[in-house]
């Protein structure tokens, strides 16, 4: 996957755990949950979908890199460029 | 006569909302009763195939956001749809109300089981690696999730708790309700029940390898209480939430009022884990007809636990055959007949399905009964269809459970 693609899956996996929400108008460059209602319960929602459709484990030390979808997009690019 | 109350101590049912298979609201779900029509389907469980059960088509979606369904359980979705109904019925504003003077207090037969199995098969898929478990599991199984989800939903911040009581729970949370209320704890109670067994491949297994898991080659004919050729119960889904106030309350804000709640009891088998007893069942409505300071021949309807089972429907008749004699003044009805067992919800939402009767004088029938078991002789069934009646002060609502628990309520057409 490309950093582009990983974008559009990181944001197909946020409009299934948030149906309600826009999400047309998301900014790469800022903080999601300061963009759109997405809780800690919700968070944890994104890294079950990375660990149930892709094996990727992300540690809880590093969840504060996904906050972005270009931050997420970096961090998940080298585990995810081969899928 | 019991000595007179006064108005604060009298508990009085001001709004109703319900989802039912085969009605959305009490208008829908009456005149489906009136007009003979059942609302059991066949339905696809997991690991069992077709099955027959009772389905709810409410929209989920008039007072939840996408998200709070996913996040949330089939039962505080049918909760959360029944009080919001419950407070429209009533014409109230929760804006203009003290939530905190508002209570929740809902039966349940069970809770967790359709989300624990979720999650088993769920992980099975990933060889029952746990770390597949889903987090949000804990908050969807805990007891109090159907009545937790309504305040969350509505805001509001009095107690709520569920009742556990298998399926004589909806009337236990319609009389925990008037307890709160009795005892000053709220101004508003939202009592009821709720179910969501159809979620659960185990309630419709458990059931079958007991032999009491109903079949037929028409699912509308599939319910069959005390006739000769019934086969079991089928499992339904279903709530009804009453809006419970004091009737200084209900009378200082003009509302309509469906009914006056007069009596109620709960008590114990003490004697087996299925098979039900009936002295306690007889004791259950006189400790009931004796709160409500009245006799047996004061009942103008009964409604019936009656599930469809072989070794149920007897008992309970037995009961009361000896309790109200051979002939007695009292109509008897059956509302699973239509829907199924709703479980948890089975009490409050049958005695929802009489109430219309204080106006309109129809006693709904049981349905498909073709041939009455000889073990089953009660007179004054209301048989296939529905019967218009003379007098229609009292009700008088049976509904037992597993344990061997047995609760009655007793409703009376409201009289200032």
């Amino acid at each position: 996957m490309t950093k582009e693609q990983i974008k559009d899956t990181i944001l197909e996996i946020i409009a299934q755990i948030i149906p309600d929400e826009d999400l047309s108008n998301l900014k790469s460059d800022i903080p999601i949950r300061e963009q759109v209602e997405l809780d800690s319960m919700d968070f944890l929602d994104i890294i079950m979908e990375l660990r149930k459709r892709y094996g990727i484990e992300v540690p809880e030390d590093d969840y504060m890199q996904l906050a972005t979808l270009d931050s997420s997009a970096a961090y998940l690019e080298p585990r995810m460029r081969e899928l | 006569m019991a000595a007179r109350k006064p108005n604060e101590a009298r508990i009085v049912i001001t709004g109703i909302g319900l989802a039912s298979p085969n009605g959305n609201n009490l208008t829908e779900f009456r005149k489906s009763l009136l007009a003979g029509k059942s609302g059991i389907q066949k339905f696809n469980v997991r690991y069992m195939g077709d099955v027959l059960a009772g389905i709810c088509h409410f929209d989920p979606l008039k007072y939840q956001k996408k998200k709070e369904l996913r996040r949330g359980t089939r039962a505080g979705s049918i909760a959360i749809y029944c009080a919001q109904e419950a407070i429209a019925d009533t014409k109230l504003d929760l804006a203009c109300l003290d939530k905190s003077r508002i209570g929740v207090y809902l039966g349940i037969t069970e809770h967790g089981t359709v989300e624990t199995e979720n999650e088993i098969y769920e992980i099975k898929q990933f060889d029952y690696d746990v770390k597949y478990w889903s987090h949000h599991h804990n908050p969807r199984v805990v007891a109090n999730n159907p009545a937790g989800e309504v305040t969350l939903n509505m805001g509001i911040t009095g107690p709520h708790y569920t009742l556990g009581a298998a399926c004589a729970g909806g009337n236990i949370g319609l009389t925990q309700g008037l307890q709160m209320l009795l005892l000053n704890e709220v101004d508003l109670a939202l009592g009821g029940g709720v179910s969501e067994s159809t979620g659960s491949f185990g309630i419709f297994a458990g059931f079958k390898s007991e032999g009491a898991l109903a079949s037929h080659p028409d699912p509308e004919k599939a319910c069959r209480p005390f006739d000769k050729d019934r086969n079991g119960v089928v499992v339904s889904e279903g709530g009804c939430i009453f809006v419970l106030e004091r009737l200084s309350d209900a009378l200082k804000r003009g509302t309509k009022i469906y009914s006056e709640i007069v009596g109620y009891a709960i008590n114990s088998d003490a004697t087996d884990f299925i098979f039900p007893d009936k002295e306690r069942q007889i004791q259950c409505i006189k400790l009931a007809l004796n709160k409500a300071g009245i006799s047996p021949e004061d009942i103008d309807i009964i409604n019936t636990h009656g599930t469809g089972t072989t070794e149920g429907d007897p008992v309970e008749c037995q009961a009361i055959r000896e309790l109200f004699g051979e002939h007695p003044h009292a109509y008897i009805n059956n509302t699973k007949s239509f829907i199924g067992h709703t479980m948890g919800a089975a009490g409050a939402l049958e005695l929802a399905g009489n109430l219309p009767s204080f106006e309109d004088y129809v006693v709904h029938p049981t349905i498909n009964l073709a041939h009455l078991d000889p073990e089953c002789p009660l007179n004054n069934l209301v048989i296939n269809e529905p019967k218009k009646i003379d007098k229609v002060d009292y009700i008088l609502n049976n509904s037992f459970g597993m344990l061997g628990i047995n609760s009655v309520v007793i409703v009376k057409r409201f009289e200032e």
